[in-house]
């Protein structure tokens, strides 16, 4: 079971949501499973500080959601399919959200996906270098 | 007897269900995707069956972090489209069978796999955009729909091999159920992407053609390969492909391809799409050899 998460490890850019992370960020996930009724999200947008004080997040957690740090946030145990929920509140596309993990402007990752998408050379293993 | 008569595979995009939705399947970005599914639609026209497995993957909305079921079955009368933080697809209701998917669940369950039993659940575009993808917007589905979630969010999910061996118990299901019904299984997700982190955007060609080509002809093979090399190869969320093997699983060993269509991109994703058949069906008219 050790050598199954520690393979993942070796992948660059790339974080597994497994049971571990998914206890690390079980409140963060569900305070963005929350965001899925009406009613939540406009609170959420009137006040992001006092909405999220009614979720038991770290303070780590609460700072990234407020920054919309995507990479802190899955550092944190969130999940991506979760956190989407953020970016819909906020109006944003998913693409949106990949490239701002990613560090490109919307509009280079863009491009990038219309010319085939990010080549796996290069970015298949950390030891290897491949 | 019902009988499985064809299975579907396809990714499940969300942007592709937005572009319906909001009338932009003309816009030049989206044209050559929907042009891709044209012929699909026109098969689909022609071997509507009664009934579709829907073999697919809850994205955080019917599903939290409360519960992980590994393999569920929806077994209600209907399902509602999920609100994902956007509001519902406006696409109609999905009515299930209760009565197969109750028999499915039983003899999967007797037959050594434990399978889930949902009794109420929304769905989402996980389900909702293949729908869409293969049968345009009509104003109802024209087919009864069970709902199959796989857990491919929090890992582990299951093996590609379990996946497979799940297609076949549904097959013996289906084939032991007493009414007369026309049955397709449809597997949903991937093909390469990932969707988190600084890799995301990977797209691997090579790896998804080669995971077609192994579909069709070699799935002995294809079942063998570990969950790192889905990730290594073709990005995390490219693990949804494990779900293609449900409906591998479900048909003969020998199929026919019909129809396969690759397309990239659709927002950060590579886009497949087979139809195969089992090779000792009767072909219908108009099918090509």
């Amino acid at each position: 079971m050790k050598d199954y998460n520690d393979a993942f490890r070796d992948i660059p850019g790339t974080t597994i949501f497994d049971a571990m992370q998914s206890r690390r960020g079980f409140h963060l996930n569900q305070f963005c499973m929350s965001l899925m009724k009406p009613e939540n999200r406009a609170a959420f947008k009137a006040d992001e500080a006092a909405y999220l004080a009614r979720f038991p997040l770290t303070d780590e957690q609460r700072e990234a959601v407020l920054a919309r740090d995507y990479n802190r946030m899955i550092a944190l145990g969130g999940n991506i399919y979760f956190l989407a929920k953020i970016g819909a509140t906020d109006g944003f596309s998913f693409q949106n959200l990949a490239s701002k993990m990613t560090g490109m402007s919307e509009e280079a990752y863009r491009e990038m996906m219309l010319a085939g998408g990010r080549s796996p050379e290069g970015n298949r293993s950390v030891s290897k270098g491949s | 007897m019902a009988r499985i008569t064809a299975g579907i595979a396809c990714s499940h995009v969300p942007a592709i269900g937005a572009a319906i939705d909001n009338g932009r399947t003309g816009d030049d970005y989206w044209r050559p995707l929907f042009a891709g599914f044209e012929a699909s639609k026109a098969w689909m026209r022609e071997h509507t069956p009664d009934v579709v497995i829907l073999v697919y993957n809850d994205h955080a909305s019917a599903f939290s972090l409360d519960m992980i079921p590994t393999f569920a079955i929806g077994c209600a009368e209907s399902f509602a489209p999920a609100d994902e933080g956007w509001g519902p697809r406006p696409v109609p209701v999905v009515q299930g069978h209760a009565d197969l998917a109750c028999h499915i669940a039983q003899s999967t369950i007797l037959d050594e796999f434990d399978m889930t039993v949902v009794n109420r659940m929304d769905v989402d575009h996980g389900l909702t955009v293949p729908l869409s993808l293969m049968f345009g917007q009509p104003e109802a589905w024209p087919c009864r729909v069970i709902p199959l979630a796989v857990n491919v969010v929090q890992y582990p999910p299951p093996t590609g091999r379990r996946c497979f061996a799940l297609g076949r118990a549904i097959r013996r299901a289906v084939e032991s159920f007493d009414e007369d019904l026309d049955v397709q299984v449809w597997g949903t997700g991937g093909m390469s992407h990932q969707l988190q982190g600084p890799r995301a955007g990977l797209i691997n060609r090579e790896f998804d053609t080669a995971f077609l080509d192994r579909l069709v002809g070699d799935p002995a093979a294809l079942v063998a390969l570990p969950h790192i090399e889905y990730v290594r190869e073709a990005g995390s969320e490219a693990i949804e492909l494990v779900m293609w093997l449900v409906m591998r699983g479900a048909l003969d060993e020998r199929v026919r391809e019909v129809r396969r269509f690759y397309h990239v991109p659709a927002s950060n994703t590579a886009v497949g799409h087979i139809i195969l058949e089992n090779d000792g069906a009767p072909r219908a008219a108009g099918d090509q050899p």
